[in-house]
């Protein structure tokens, strides 16, 4: 009875479902501001207030927006389009070498951090068009060789390129942001969360449209069957291209951030590890779902940055000898790596998939729930 | 095969309209996959309205020749020409707006994509809001996809897939189709309707390239044919001279 009814007339939330699907753009946007303004006032709360300061919190939470851009990003390279990128950080050392060029007293340039948002997010997709030209030709695992390649290669050039980028010392005292007249600073953590929140919306909703798009369709498709969509009157090459460009751009914006709140860049900041912690971020929030991904990123980095802290805090505080000796933080690689072979064995599509994902790794449990029955048996 | 006689005459009709309105013509074409010699100069063409078959054993080179034409694979040598272009290098994507349609070998059709989708990819090139005609003309042709269209592709049985990857190359509004092993795997009363389908889809004005191994079937449709062996014609002519041929007949038709 109470489920033929509920049928019938749309649940109250059922009907602000179907809202927030005919305007995707202003619910993420909305969706941003609740969870900006709620985060700050959770952390206030006990058990969570007792492992750092709110300061701190709100410090790791713009540290954490980082990698949620660069795993939207890569996101559009390996979820959307299907090519593996192992060597995504490359971009990421890109745009923040940009803006340590750009605003810096080590070039004597101050251009203000707005613009080099842009300018970051422009030289990155150049390179990443630069790179891909030759290479995306390539296939599967050809490619993934490529990008892994790059990704060593750029923290290379600007370890040995001393006279550009001061080698192993890196970049310092890169100048911080400014809005309106408002100087950011090192002690105050909350403008850079704001713009970031800023910065992460706005990036979404655009990511959500591209998706969406012409263009989000022929990514499908490429993903799909190539050669099928060669056949269906697709540009593989340059489709694929912008799909590079733009997971490359993203990384970009989020390299001239971490810079810019750091205020300083070094050729050790974009190891593999980087590029395997992002990928990994996309593969357990659920690829091609945007923002799984972006919530699997925010998990995974507030688990490695905060909770593997606590963990040993908390052992030191047990008094078992084994686990006292044991440094958590200096085992997240090998956490990952647990993590990923469990989700792969118990939930492959991630932890937030796309429902077309989820259909394919699920597709007799699935497809009755999506799809809607047909009329007649199947078979021919 | 009583059905045979009946089948023959409106395809032929088409093309005595215009036999000597060449649509597409190859001429001495090599292609190469890295160091194999595919084709070894291959020459043919297809006039306006009519439906050509490909025939020959595997291997003889007849995905490759619809490969090259359809500009997923480039000639070394000589020249393909479409409505008197040279098309020799021109990329796949722009010969589907060029009006070429291609139903790809093994029907590659897009099996995560619903039934429906996979239909509005092949209208990629054309305007969104200018396919609805097309939609449904091709559930006119295929009413069993209609039944089906929010089903994945994945989901289809093989007689419906292969509907679903002709359907998809119509929807790009081809002048000439060129269609790879269509009965491919299909039981033998869906190869009889696969085989009406092409012939309906002859009628209505689009040109035809077969390619088949059931080469009964293609010459009994077709009006006329090549019988291609490692990357050469070996024969040509109309399809009824074909179907009598003695070296066709031994080597194709199993008698």
């Amino acid at each position: 009875m109470t489920t033929a009814t509920s049928k019938r007339l749309p649940s109250p939330w059922g009907r602000l479902r179907a809202r927030a699907r005919d305007h995707r753009s202003l619910t993420i946007l909305a969706g941003w501001a609740i969870v900006a303004s709620v985060l700050p006032v959770i952390v206030m709360i006990p058990p969570l207030s007792t492992f750092q300061p709110e300061s701190l919190w709100i410090d790791g939470f713009a540290n954490a927006g980082v990698f949620i851009l660069l795993a939207m990003g890569l996101n559009v390279v390996v979820g959307l389009a299907g090519l593996l990128d192992l060597g995504y950080a490359a971009f990421f050392a890109i745009g923040s070498y940009a803006y340590a060029f750009g605003a810096s007293p080590f070039t004597n340039l101050q251009i203000p951090f707005w613009p080099m948002l842009l300018v970051g997010a422009v030289v990155a997709a150049t390179l990443g068009i630069l790179l891909g030209a030759p290479t995306l030709r390539l296939r599967g695992d050809y490619l993934a060789i490529v990008t892994l390649g790059f990704g060593e290669i750029v923290p290379a050039v600007f370890l040995n390129a001393s006279a550009f980028t001061k080698g192993t010392n890196g970049i310092g005292g890169i100048y911080k942001p400014e809005l309106f007249g408002f100087q950011f600073t090192l002690e105050n953590p909350v403008p850079y969360y704001v713009a970031m929140v800023g910065v992460l919306a706005i990036t979404m909703v655009f990511l959500y449209r591209l998706q969406g798009s012409r263009l989000g369709r022929a990514w499908m498709a490429i993903r799909e069957d190539e050669l099928a969509a060669a056949s269906s009157g697709i540009n593989t090459i340059t489709t694929k291209l912008l799909a590079f460009a733009l997971g490359a751009s993203t990384a970009g914006l989020a390299g001239v951030f971490a810079t810019s709140k750091l205020t300083f860049v070094g050729p050790g900041q974009f190891g593999f590890q980087v590029s395997f912690t992002v990928l990994a971020m996309v593969v357990l929030g659920g690829m091609g779902n945007i923002w799984g991904v972006a919530t699997g990123a925010f998990v995974i980095y507030t688990i490695q940055a905060v909770l593997l802290k606590e963990l040993n805090q908390f052992f030191a505080v047990l008094h078992v000898p084994i686990l006292q000796s044991i440094d958590f933080v200096q085992y997240q690689y090998l956490l990952y790596g647990v993590a990923l072979v469990a989700m792969m064995l118990l939930r492959p599509e991630g932890l937030f998939p796309s429902s077309r994902r989820r259909q394919e790794l699920h597709a007799t449990s699935d497809d009755v729930a999506d799809v809607p029955p047909p009329t007649e048996a199947l078979g021919a | 095969m009583t059905a045979a006689p009946s089948a023959v005459p409106a395809p032929g009709a088409a093309a005595a309209a215009g036999s000597d309105d060449v649509l597409l013509r190859l001429e001495n074409v090599h292609t190469y996959y890295g160091h194999i010699h595919a084709l070894q100069g291959v020459s043919l063409e297809v006039r306006r309205g009519e439906i050509v078959t490909l025939i020959g054993a595997n291997g003889a080179g007849k995905t490759t020749t619809l490969k090259t034409i359809s500009g997923l694979l480039h000639p070394r040598e000589g020249t393909v020409t479409f409505e008197g272009r040279d098309i020799s290098r021109t990329a796949a994507h722009q010969l589907v707006r060029a009006g070429i349609g291609h139903s790809p070998e093994g029907r590659r059709i897009f099996s995560r994509l619903t039934v429906l989708e996979n239909l509005k990819m092949g209208a990629f090139t054309r305007p969104q809001n200018d396919i609805e005609g097309d939609l449904d003309h091709v559930f006119e042709l295929f009413p069993r996809l209609k039944e089906r269209t929010s089903q994945r592709g994945g989901s289809l049985s093989g007689g419906e897939q292969q509907m679903l990857a002709i359907g998809r190359a119509m929807m790009g509004r081809p002048r000439v189709l060129l269609l790879d092993e269509p009965s491919l795997g299909l039981s033998p009363i869906l190869v009889q309707q696969i085989f009406a389908i092409i012939q309906e889809i002859n009628s209505t004005g689009t040109t035809i390239l077969l390619v088949e191994q059931n080469a009964l079937q293609a010459l009994i449709v077709a009006n006329r044919g090549y019988v291609l062996q490692t990357g050469e014609v070996a024969l040509s002519g109309l399809s009824a001279d074909l179907r009598e041929n003695e070296m066709v007949r031994k080597a194709y038709l199993g008698e």
